[in-house]
C-alpha cells in the first residue's frame, strides 16, 4: 500500500510538471504533405494537415458519413438547387468574420483552375455542373443541370480558404509559407519545414470547442521500420500505416496500443472482357477465341479459388476485411448479404470443367508493387491459388508509375482521347472517398463511357444494361431511399455477375503509445482532433 | 591553367546539354504523371483538361524545346506535387544533403586517416589487424542495415540518440545548418557516422596501402638519414604523397555519398534531397526530377573540375593541360 502511494505520488509530481507545459502531439506520417495549397493536391497525406486548417462546408464524420462543417445545414429547395445555410458567428484564424462571399470566392478560384496542378479536387464543381450563387451572409444556393443528390458528398472535398487571405496569393508558395494559409479550423499554421516537419498551433476560438492540443507536429518517416522505431523510442506518440508484420507484437505490449478499423479501399482483381485478350492462351499458347473470362463460370471459379482468410492471416498480418461488397460496412450503399466468397477450389475446378476449361488456360496477373498494401505479395499469393486449380497463372508486377499508365492506356489500339487499357486481369484498388456508393458503382461497374464519364474506372470494360440503367438513375435521384435501392440492385446485380472480383479492404491501423486514445477513422486519415490524452 | 579551366567549362556544358536531352526525353518515354496524380473519379474530359494544362498534349519536341526555353531564363517549371518551382525545392533540401554529406566526409577523414596511417605503420600489430577488420565491416556492411541497428541500439534500446529529422536549425542568412547546435549535432551524429562508413573504410585502405609504399621510398630513407625529426617525415614528407590517391578517390566516390544519401536519409528521415528525388521518381513528377537530375550533373562536372585542381596543389609535377610545365 505504501509503495504504490509513493508510486501515486511520484506519479503526480511527473505529471504535475506538463500539465503546466505545453501539450504537445508529435504524429509520425508515412507520406509528407507536399503543399499546403488546399486546392493544389487532394491526395491523401496532404488533405490530413489541410483538415486541421481548413475546413469544408460539409464535415465527414469517420464512417466517411456527411455530417456539418461550416455549414449547419442542406436540402434540394428544388430539382435542382441546393439551399445551404452556413454557421454563424465563425472567424477566420486572423479575426475576420466568415460568410458567404468567402464560400463563393472559393468555387471562383477552383473553377478557374489550379494551373500545373494534376490532382488538384477542382473537378468536384464540373460533376453535374455545379454553379453557385450567395443568397445571403450565411446562405449559399448551388444549382446543378439536372436533379443531382451528392452535392454535398462534393463540397466535402472543397476545403474553403479565406478571400481577404488568399485574393492573389501564388498558388501552393504562399500557402508554404503561411501568409494565405488562413482557415477557420481547430489549428493554425505553424512552422513548414520540408521534409522535416509541418508544426500546428491551436486555434483557441474555434467554434467546435475546446482543442485538446497546443501544438501538433507532423513528421514524415517514410521507412515502415524507422517509423516504428521512432514510435518505440518516444520521438513521436502516434504512427500511421505501422507495418503489417508488426501488428502482433505491437498488440500485445502493454506499452502501445493500436486502433484498426476498415477503410473505404477496396482491393480486387479486374478481369479484362474484350473478345480476344492479349494475356490470355490455351495449353499450346496461342490466343483463345472467346476469351474465357467473358464466360461468368470462369470468374466465378476464379473468385472461389482465392483463399481470402488465407491472404488476411499470412500476408495482410489479420490487417484485411475480406469482401464481396464494394463499400464498406456503414457506407451508404453496403449491401448486408453480400458475403465473401468460401475457399473452395473443388468448386471452382468443377465450374471450369462445366465451362469447358476442365484443362485450364494461362493468364498473366498484372499488378502495382509500390501502392497498396503488400500489394506484389497478393499478386503472388493469388497466382499460386489460381496454378492450383489448373489456371496457370504468371504475375508480373510492376512500379506504379508504369502500371498505372499501362492499366488505363496501354494498349496499342490507344488514341489520345480513346484509351484503351492493356492488361487481361489485373490487381487495382478503389477508394470510396466519399462515404456513399453512386460514383463508386458509375466508375467500376457502369459501361465505359467518355463523355458521361461512366466507367471511368471500369478497365476491364464490363458491360451490363441491367446495371447501366440503374447506375444512371441513380446519379440523378435526389430521394435517398429510392438512390439506395438502386444502387445496392446494382452492385448486387455486378457482384453476382463477378463483374470483378474483390480480395478485401484494407484495414487502416494505428499505432501509438499508452496514454493516447484514437478514434480511426476510414479514410486514412490521421486528425488530432481525434486523438486524446487518457486521464 | 586558365585555359585548362575554361575548356573543362565548355566539355562541361556540352555535358549539360546532352544530359537535358536525354533526362528529358527518358523521363517522358516512363509513364503518364497525370494516371498517377489524378483521382480515380476524374473523368476522360477532366483528364484531357489536365494534360492540355500542364501542356503533355504537345509533341514531345515542342516539350522540350519550350523546356529548353524556360531554362534558359532559370525556370524549370514547377513540380506537380508541391506547386512549389522545382529548382526552389532543390536548394530548400540541397543544404541539409550536403550538410550530411560533408559531415560524413569530414568523420571520414578524421578516423580514417589516422587509423589508416598508423595500420600502415604497424601492420603486424593487433591495432592494425582491428582497424582492418573494422574496415571491412564498413565495406561489407549494407548501409540499411547498419542504419536500422544503430537506431535500435542507440534510440529504442538505450535511447540516447533521436532517430527522426535534423534537430534544431541555425539560419546562417542564405543556409540553414544544424551542426552548430547541439541538438543539431544530436540529430546528426548517427546518420553522418552511418554514411560516412564506407567512404572511412577506403581511406582506412588507401592511407594503409600508401603508407606502407611511401615508407620504403628513398625520399624517406633519406629525411631520416639526415635527421628530419619523425614527426615531420610522416606530417609533411610521407602524408602529402599518400593523399594524392586519397583525394582522387574522395573526390569521385563523394558524389556517390550523395546518391547513397538517399538509402540513409530515408532511414533516419534526414529531410534532404535524395528523398525528394525517389518520393519524385514514384510519382513521375517531372518536372522535379529533371531539375534534380541536371543539378546532379552540374554537380558532378564541378567536384571533377574541383579534384583536378586540387591534384595540381598537392603535386606540382601534375600541372594538367598547362603545357609549360
Amino acid at each position: 500500500m505504501r509503495l504504490w502511494m509513493t508510486g501515486a505520488i511520484c506519479a503526480a509530481l511527473v505529471t504535475a510538471v506538463p500539465a503546466t507545459a505545453q501539450e504537445v502531439l508529435t504524429i509520425g506520417v508515412r507520406s509528407e504533405a507536399s503543399s499546403l495549397d488546399p486546392h493544389w493536391t487532394q491526395l491523401s497525406a496532404d488533405v490530413q494537415v489541410h483538415e486541421h486548417i481548413f475546413e469544408k462546408l460539409v464535415g465527414l464524420d469517420s464512417a466517411s458519413q456527411p455530417i456539418p462543417g461550416l455549414a449547419v445545414s442542406w436540402e434540394p429547395i428544388d430539382d435542382t438547387t441546393w439551399e445551404f445555410k452556413l454557421r454563424e458567428g465563425v472567424t477566420w484564424h486572423d479575426g475576420e468574420p466568415f460568410t458567404a462571399e468567402d464560400v463563393i470566392f472559393t468555387f471562383d478560384r477552383l473553377k478557374a483552375g489550379i494551373s500545373g496542378a494534376p490532382a488538384s479536387p477542382a473537378f468536384q464543381l464540373d460533376k453535374g455542373g455545379k454553379e453557385w450563387v450567395a443568397i445571403d451572409d450565411l446562405t449559399v444556393h448551388i444549382t446543378t443541370d439536372g436533379p443531382y443528390p451528392t452535392v454535398a458528398e462534393d463540397l466535402a472535398m472543397l476545403p474553403i480558404i479565406a478571400q481577404h487571405a488568399a485574393e492573389g496569393a501564388e498558388e501552393s508558395v504562399d500557402f508554404n509559407n503561411g501568409e494565405a494559409t488562413i482557415g477557420t479550423g481547430p489549428f493554425m499554421y505553424g512552422t513548414f519545414n520540408p521534409g522535416d516537419s509541418i508544426t500546428l498551433v491551436k486555434n483557441p476560438d474555434w467554434w467546435g470547442g475546446e482543442v485538446e492540443w497546443d501544438e501538433v507536429v507532423f513528421r514524415p518517416v517514410t521507412q515502415d521500420a524507422s517509423r516504428l522505431a521512432a514510435l518505440l523510442n518516444g520521438d513521436v506518440d502516434i504512427i500511421d500505416y505501422p507495418p503489417t508484420v508488426d501488428l502482433p507484437q505491437l498488440e500485445e505490449n502493454p506499452d502501445f496500443t493500436v486502433t484498426t478499423i476498415p477503410s473505404d479501399r477496396l482491393i480486387y482483381l479486374m478481369p479484362g472482357y474484350k473478345h480476344v485478350e492479349p494475356f490470355i492462351t490455351d495449353a499450346n499458347g496461342e490466343a483463345m477465341m472467346p476469351n474465357p473470362l467473358r464466360d461468368w463460370r470462369v470468374r466465378r471459379a476464379l473468385s472461389l479459388a482465392i483463399n481470402r482468410e488465407a491472404i488476411r492471416d499470412r500476408i495482410m498480418g489479420g490487417a484485411s476485411l475480406p469482401a464481396k461488397n464494394i463499400v464498406p460496412p456503414g457506407f451508404f450503399g453496403y449491401v448486408e448479404d453480400l458475403e465473401a466468397d468460401p475457399y473452395d477450389p473443388e468448386e471452382a475446378q468443377a465450374l471450369l470443367e462445366e465451362a469447358g476449361y476442365g484443362d485450364g488456360f494461362n493468364i498473366t496477373l498484372h499488378g502495382p508493387n509500390d501502392r497498396y498494401i503488400n500489394d506484389a505479395r497478393i499478386l503472388e499469393a493469388v497466382a499460386q491459388m489460381w496454378s492450383r486449380v489448373g489456371i496457370t497463372t504468371q504475375v508480373d508486377a510492376m512500379p506504379r508509375n508504369i502500371f498505372f499508365s499501362r492499366l488505363i492506356r496501354g494498349d496499342e489500339l490507344s488514341m489520345p482521347g480513346f484509351d484503351v487499357p492493356e492488361f487481361s486481369m489485373s490487381l487495382t484498388g478503389w477508394g470510396t472517398v466519399a462515404g456513399e456508393a453512386t460514383y463508386t458503382v458509375s466508375g467500376t461497374l457502369e459501361t465505359y463511357n467518355a463523355a458521361t464519364g461512366g466507367g471511368n474506372g471500369n478497365f476491364g470494360r464490363y458491360s451490363n444494361p441491367e446495371i447501366d440503367a440503374r447506375s444512371v438513375l441513380a446519379k440523378r435521384t435526389i430521394d435517398p431511399d429510392d438512390r439506395l435501392a438502386l444502387l445496392q440492385e446494382a452492385i448486387r446485380i455486378g457482384m453476382d455477375d463477378y463483374a470483378y472480383i474483390p480480395l478485401h479492404f484494407q484495414v487502416n491501423s494505428w499505432a501509438m503509445r499508452a496514454g493516447i486514445e484514437h478514434e480511426p477513422r476510414t479514410n486514412e486519415r490521421t486528425l488530432a482532433t481525434e486523438i486524446s490524452r487518457v486521464e | 591553367m586558365t585555359e585548362y579551366i575554361i575548356r573543362r567549362v565548355l566539355q562541361a556544358l556540352l555535358v549539360l546539354i546532352v544530359m537535358t536531352m536525354l533526362v528529358f526525353f527518358g523521363v517522358n518515354v516512363i509513364g503518364n504523371p497525370v494516371y498517377i496524380f489524378a483521382s480515380s473519379e476524374c473523368d476522360q474530359a477532366c483528364l484531357d483538361a489536365i494534360i492540355t494544362d500542364l501542356g503533355l498534349d504537345q509533341p514531345i519536341w515542342r516539350q522540350y524545346l519550350t523546356f529548353v526555353g524556360n531554362l534558359v531564363q532559370g525556370d524549370m517549371g514547377r513540380s506537380f506535387t508541391h506547386g512549389v518551382p522545382a529548382l526552389h525545392l532543390i536548394f530548400e533540401r540541397l543544404p541539409a544533403t550536403l550538410e550530411l554529406a560533408f559531415s560524413a566526409l569530414v568523420l571520414a577523414l578524421a578516423f580514417g586517416l589516422p587509423m589508416g596511417i598508423y595500420a600502415g605503420l604497424r601492420p603486424y600489430g593487433w591495432g592494425a589487424k582491428l582497424i582492418m577488420s573494422f574496415s571491412m565491416i564498413a565495406f561489407s556492411l549494407p548501409v540499411f542495415w547498419i542504419g536500422i541497428i544503430m537506431i535500435l541500439t542507440f534510440s529504442v534500446q538505450l535511447g540516447w540518440m533521436p532517430s527522426v529529422g535534423r534537430g534544431d536549425t541555425v539560419d546562417l542568412g542564405f543556409v540553414e545548418v544544424s551542426f552548430l547546435t547541439l541538438d543539431g549535432l544530436h540529430h546528426l551524429a548517427m546518420p553522418a557516422f552511418t554514411l560516412s562508413l564506407i567512404m572511412m573504410a577506403m581511406v582506412i585502405r588507401l592511407a594503409r596501402a600508401g603508407m606502407r609504399e611511401v615508407m620504403f621510398t628513398d625520399y624517406i630513407k633519406f629525411a631520416r638519414a639526415s635527421g628530419v625529426p619523425e614527426r615531420r617525415v610522416l606530417g609533411a614528407h610521407a602524408l602529402k604523397n599518400i593523399l594524392i590517391p586519397i583525394v582522387t578517390v574522395l573526390g569521385m566516390e563523394f558524389g556517390g555519398v550523395i546518391a547513397f544519401a538517399v538509402v540513409v536519409e530515408s532511414i533516419f528521415s534526414w529531410p534532404g534531397v535524395g528523398k525528394m528525388l525517389i518520393d519524385a521518381i514514384a510519382v513521375l513528377d517531372r518536372p522535379l526530377i529533371v531539375a534534380y537530375l541536371i543539378c546532379v550533373v552540374f554537380m558532378f562536372v564541378t567536384l571533377n573540375l574541383l579534384v583536378d585542381v586540387l591534384y595540381s596543389l598537392l603535386d606540382p609535377r601534375i600541372r594538367l593541360g598547362g603545357g609549360k610545365a
